[in-house]
């Protein structure tokens, strides 16, 4: 069985977990204005680590706020270069994922991909419509460039098909809370902690529940199981609808709580 | 006969499964329940019964002497039209709808261009009992009123897609969300042979009909093969129904796409909606909108099999302009009496442009669709 390299998301990850902190980790759209600000933001109150959306023009992982945040980075003129050229100015210590449909990927090949988020400073990636099954170009290049691969477990995984997916992942395991898109809830689903206790029983690796994450309350109750959560349409409303500030207010808000359910001072 | 994918779902490099992980169980689930059904013989005749007692299969060939003679070939046409619901979507609706029904599923949803897609599926859906949500690009539902309707009166709810370029391409987004937070009790109807695997071979399994009708009928009409096959090509479910009767033989396959949306003729290999294929899109990734006078050929991608099919040189994909399609669609009408779909001029016209290149020749076309649908539009167009 082959061991993948421990990357500096993954380290970095376990090393807080394992200190006893539950894990954040907001989402921002890359490209959408204000988002560097927003970066700084979530990296100043509290975020782990920051997932940087690569605007695509057929996310269909993603609901209507994201949605949004993506058509109107692209009409700003962001794409993947500018995106992760502005990355490399950001200068935070925070470590980087980026989230990005297959096809951004695909059309730049998989190695010069995987090589530009490196020399970017990215450390991760979360392809989510590159499931297991076809990921293998792809990982290839990856591991080879040094860029950890972050994938999806969703609910309607079968228990066989958990660990086949464990073994190829990196940096942190993508919890999906629930069976939908994108978007902001009411409640948590009953999903998200089923999931999470599942997957907790079979790895090591940082289980981060992502999907559906709406507020501090659904982050304290995920991460009851969960090493943490992934937040990314209540991060983007609070940036579409006011601006970088906000994000920096709502990322210290929930830090505040996820570190108050668990003692930290 | 085409090939079989393997469990990778490839033709060749094109294909595949590139779906978020939600879906891969759904699918894996539906390839295995899609060759149990196949092989099962009650599935088959359920099946056929419900092509012949309600569809009306099988089409018809019809002999265009008029036509033919102006333009110097002898061109026959597979009558998809005449089918129930006025295209060939019925064909692939009614295995799917009865799959998803032997599956236990509750409800469809399915996305639509031209509307035809959705109202095969919610016709279908209303015979067998099913509950069934189209998604249709906001453009479209302006330019297809009158399908639309027909689908709200077969049962159907009808949500119109309000992203990106509002198209077929926003249809098939939006019904893959949906899919994605009801896949435990919905089936996906897919309208072309796209998608992730098993759908491009599933489709076009049950469009093969039209190819093994046809190459029976041509044999008896003209004691031969055709030398042209021809359709149009959208995600291209006609095309390869009636191009799996010929793949094996003489005959040119030839695939017309709109200028607008011509994936195999300008686009690059890419993955979007589940599958590697010829895409049009830009030197990012980002996929272009389709600018085509049909809604149903107004589709950025392309079947991956025909993508397959053109990276071997089996078949051929020209392209025509709108203005093209517009005297095609009239031309067929004044001079047979027969009014195709926007979708098919696209084929009449390819075929009265390159007449005088196959004097003498037979040329087959898979007249896929009605063009009832089109007339208020074309009224628009023509005044």
């Amino acid at each position: 069985m082959a061991v993948l390299h421990t990357g500096k998301l993954e380290s970095h990850l376990r090393a807080r977990r394992d200190a006893g902190r539950k894990l954040l980790v907001p989402y921002i759209t890359g490209g959408y204005l204000g988002w560097t600000d927003a970066v700084r933001a979530a990296a100043a109150n509290g975020a782990d680590a920051i997932e940087i959306g690569i605007p695509f023009s057929d996310p269909v992982m993603d609901g209507p706020m994201i949605q949004l945040a993506s058509e109107q980075a692209l009409e700003r003129g962001a794409t993947p270069l500018t995106i992760l050229q502005e990355l490399r100015s950001i200068d935070i210590d925070v470590p980087l994922a980026v989230m990005c449909y297959y096809n951004t990927v695909h059309s730049a090949g998989n190695e010069r991909f995987s090589h530009s988020l490196a020399e970017a400073g990215v450390c991760a990636a979360i392809v989510p419509d590159l499931p297991l099954e076809e990921a293998t170009e792809w990982c290839f290049a990856a591991d080879g460039a040094g860029i950890e691969t972050v994938m999806l477990a969703a609910p309607t995984a079968p228990e066989e098909r958990l660990p086949r997916i464990l073994q190829r992942c990196n940096g942190f395991v993508y919890a999906v809370g629930l069976l939908g898109v994108t978007g902001e809830r009411d409640e948590l689903a009953s999903t998200a902690t089923k999931l999470a206790a599942r997957l907790k029983a079979l790895t090591d690796v940082p289980v981060l529940i992502g999907v559906g994450v709406s507020n501090a309350a659904q982050a304290v109750e995920a991460s009851t199981v969960a090493d943490g959560v992934v937040m990314g349409a209540s991060v983007m409303r609070r940036l579409i609808e006011h601006d970088a500030d906000a994000v920096g207010e709502y990322v210290g808000e929930v830090r505040k709580a996820l570190d108050a359910a668990v003692g930290v001072k | 006969m085409l090939t079989t994918p393997g469990a990778d779902g490839r033709f060749g490099e094109f294909g595949g499964r590139f779906v978020p992980e939600t879906l891969v169980p759904a699918c894996q689930e539906l390839e295995a329940a899609f060759h149990d059904a196949w092989n099962d013989t009650v599935f088959r005749t359920e099946l056929n019964d419900l092509l012949r007692d309600y569809a009306g299969r099988p089409s018809i060939l019809t002999e265009c002497h008029n036509l033919g003679r102006k333009l110097g070939i002898r061109l026959i046409l597979k009558r998809e039209d005449l089918n129930h619901t006025g295209s060939h979507k019925i064909n692939s609706v009614l295995g799917q709808v009865l799959l998803a029904k032997r599956m236990g599923k509750k409800r469809i949803v399915a996305e639509t261009g031209a509307g035809q897609h959705g109202v095969a599926s919610a016709t279908a859906a209303a015979l067998l009992g099913l509950g069934c949500k189209v998604y249709m690009g906001e453009v479209d539902v302006e330019r297809q009123a009158l399908n639309v309707f027909r689908m709200r009166l077969l049962g159907a709810e009808v949500v119109p897609a309000k992203s990106g370029s509002r198209t077929l391409k926003d249809a098939v987004n939006e019904a893959m969300r949906d899919w994605v937070a009801t896949v435990e009790h919905t089936y996906y109807a897919i309208g072309s042979v796209m998608g992730p695997h098993p759908y491009p071979f599933m489709v076009r399994q049950f469009q093969s009909v039209i190819g093994t009708e046809a190459r029976a009928q041509c044999r008896e009409l003209l004691g031969t093969d055709p030398d042209f096959v021809t359709a149009c090509v959208g995600g291209g479910s006609n095309a390869i129904g009636i191009f799996s009767g010929f793949v094996d033989t003489h005959a040119r396959l030839i695939g017309v796409e709109p200028a607008g949306g011509a994936a195999v003729g300008r686009g690059v290999p890419g993955v979007v909606h589940g599958m590697r294929s010829y895409l049009m899109q830009d030197e990012y990734g980002q996929v272009q909108e389709a600018q085509s006078i049909s809604a149903g050929l107004d589709y950025p991608g392309v079947g991956p099999e025909h993508s397959y099919l053109a990276s071997i040189g089996r078949a051929e994909y020209p392209s025509v302009t709108d203005a093209e399609v517009i005297e095609g669609f009239q031309l067929l009408a004044k001079t047979e009496g027969i009014i195709p779909a926007l979708e098919c001029a696209h084929v009449v016209a390819w075929i009265a442009r390159e007449a005088p290149n196959m004097q003498g020749k037979t040329v087959l076309m898979n007249l896929s669709g009605r063009g009832d649908k089109d007339v208020a539009q074309m009224m628009d167009i023509l005044g």
